[in-house]
């Protein structure tokens, strides 16, 4: 119990103290507001602003959730495939690594000639950038059943399906779970640079919009939004991995985020 | 006993690629079980022990021989009940989950199967543990849940690789005497390696010493020693002493 405090309020005062900071010298060398806005000011700005933000952050969010959803299943699927599939296994791995080389910067804009500028070229950001993650973290799961653990299941006389369903498919729950919460992060940097690159509305059309207006507590409001929406994805993400992955739920309480 | 033949092992040879060189395992062994005999197999270590079980559990195929399980050569996977060397439990099941795996696996009732898990768990003094899960048991209740397991697999030949092996000498002393309850009371044929010569004269009906690799088969000795046995007792001493001698000039024993 006393660790638990310690860990939600280590890390909020180190924020305070950061954000003091930045509050104090922000004010003692009267730095301009449209060059660094005080942390007040953000404050200010993101409850003044808290529906416009809201409305942008619906739309960013639905973004990430989607692309998260393509991109996760996608990776899921297709760990099992080459997992099942030597030859695809030695076909489309190096593809898949290969895929990684490419900046998403380099084709958002490309997604945007074929897709327009609504939610899909964005959507289509987030699955490319958080599939990876996925199609590595489950592949090594499936992997990672003992050999004696696999040979009790055949000299039970199991199937390749009950394996499939009672051994691999719960022993990389753990796994799993870790690459869907760095897939759940670069989601949100998929979809933000997905806006950036052409869009009409999002939290990062509204920050390039409100920089390009030298409006920056807004740009920072939007800042926090996004990072809120983060948070809030992450933290939802850890609540089902607890459910999940039960046995580990212990272990997990100790440390280790 | 009543003297069919429950397993037979004929010609059985094997071996394996390592690197460049081909290592041979088993050199022709042979051997029958009688149905609801105890028989242990004591070896040096590395000697091909594991191999040999999991050949008769139909995990690995022999390069020549055959293994006949109640007669019949046909594939032996889903055909005896194995305990492998290492544990295995499921960390994410109950130990109730985990005695009631292959019930699922069979497609059998779940209610009977926890039923008779419950029983069980009661003579391997594990009640009260049943929604705990194996991070949560002790070593020697994990291998004693390991053990409930393999009797709920509903064979009648066991494979116990090494189930006692890890554990101190008071539980192992304490789960050899459960072993033997249970096995008295169900009537399994059963096939243990150990490598504690003790273990096989408290235990076994018969005692199969094998050479180092490749593993012949070198002593083959039926055990005459009137049940319950004492392992103080002076013929048991004797005949430990006897094994010892044997296995030590083979070598390796740990
Ligand atoms: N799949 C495999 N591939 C290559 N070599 C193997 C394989 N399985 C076993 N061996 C080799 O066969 C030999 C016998 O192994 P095995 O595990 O059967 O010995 P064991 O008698 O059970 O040993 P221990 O007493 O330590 O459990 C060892 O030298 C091992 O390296
Ligand atoms: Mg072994």
């Amino acid at each position: 119990m006393k660790d638990r405090w310690a860990r939600i309020l280590a890390p909020v005062l180190l924020l305070l103290f950061l954000v003091g900071t930045w509050e104090v010298l922000v004010r003692w060398f009267h730095v301009q507001p449209f060059i660094l806005p005080a942390p007040s000011q953000i404050l200010i700005a993101f409850g003044d602003n808290f529906a416009l933000l809201s409305w942008h952050g619906a739309i960013t969010l639905s973004e990430i959730l989607l692309g998260l959803l393509l991109g996760g299943l996608g990776g899921f699927l297709l760990a099992i495939a080459v997992f099942y599939s030597p030859l695809l296994d030695k076909a489309l791995y190096p593809l898949i690594i290969g895929s990684q080389m490419i900046p998403v910067f380099a084709i958002a804009p490309i997604l945007i000639v074929w897709m327009g500028y609504g939610l899909w070229p964005k959507v289509t950001v987030a699955a490319l950038i958080s599939f990876f993650p996925l199609v590595v973290n489950v592949s090594d799961g499936l992997r990672e059943p003992s050999e004696p653990a696999v040979d009790l299941f055949r000299s039970m006389g199991a199937t390749r399906s009950q394996i499939f369903w009672k051994l691999r498919l719960p022993a990389s729950m753990p796994t799993l779970f870790s690459g869907l919460k760095v897939s759940a992060t670069l989601a949100v940097v998929g979809a933000t640079i997905g806006e950036w690159v052409g869009s009409r509305r999002g939290l990062g059309y509204l920050m390039l919009q409100s920089n390009a207006r030298l409006r920056m507590n807004l740009v920072f409001a939007a800042i926090l939004m996004l990072s809120i929406l983060g948070l809030l994805l992450f933290g939802v993400l850890r609540i089902i991995e607890r459910r999940v992955v039960h046995w580990r739920a212990a272990k997990a309480d100790a440390g280790e985020v | 006993m009543n003297g069919t033949t429950a397993l037979r092992i004929e010609n059985v040879t094997k071996s394996f690629d390592q690197r460049s060189t081909r290592i041979p395992v088993l050199n022709s062994v042979s051997f029958e079980l009688q149905a609801g005999t105890w028989t242990t197999v004591l070896g040096p270590s590395g000697c091909g022990k594991t191999t040999l079980l999991k050949i008769i559990a139909g995990l690995e195929t022999p390069d020549s021989g055959r293994v006949l399980v109640d007669g019949s050569a046909a594939s032996q996977l889903g055909a005896t009940a194995y305990l492998p060397q290492h544990d295995t439990l499921l960390p994410w099941r109950t130990a109730l989950g985990n005695a009631i795996l292959a019930s699922e696996i069979d497609g059998r009732s779940k209610d009977e199967a926890k039923r008779e898990a419950m029983a069980l768990f009661d003579h391997f003094g594990l009640s009260g543990f049943e929604s705990m899960v194996p991070s949560q048991l002790s070593g020697g209740m994990r291998q004693r849940l390991a053990l409930i397991r393999t009797f709920l697999t509903q064979r009648s030949i066991l494979l116990l690789d090494e189930p006692l092996g890890a554990l101190d000498p008071l539980t192992r002393a304490t789960l050899q005497k459960w072993l033997l309850g249970v096995w008295d009371e169900l009537k399994k044929t059963v096939l243990l390696v150990t490598h504690d010569a003790e273990e096989a004269l408290l235990l076994s009906d018969r005692i199969l010493v094998l050479t180092e690799r490749p593993a012949q088969l070198q002593l083959d000795q039926g055990v005459q020693l009137e049940r319950p046995r004492d392992r103080g007792s002076r013929a048991l001493v004797d005949q430990k002493s006897q094994l010892l001698e044997l296995l030590l000039k083979e070598g390796a024993i740990t």
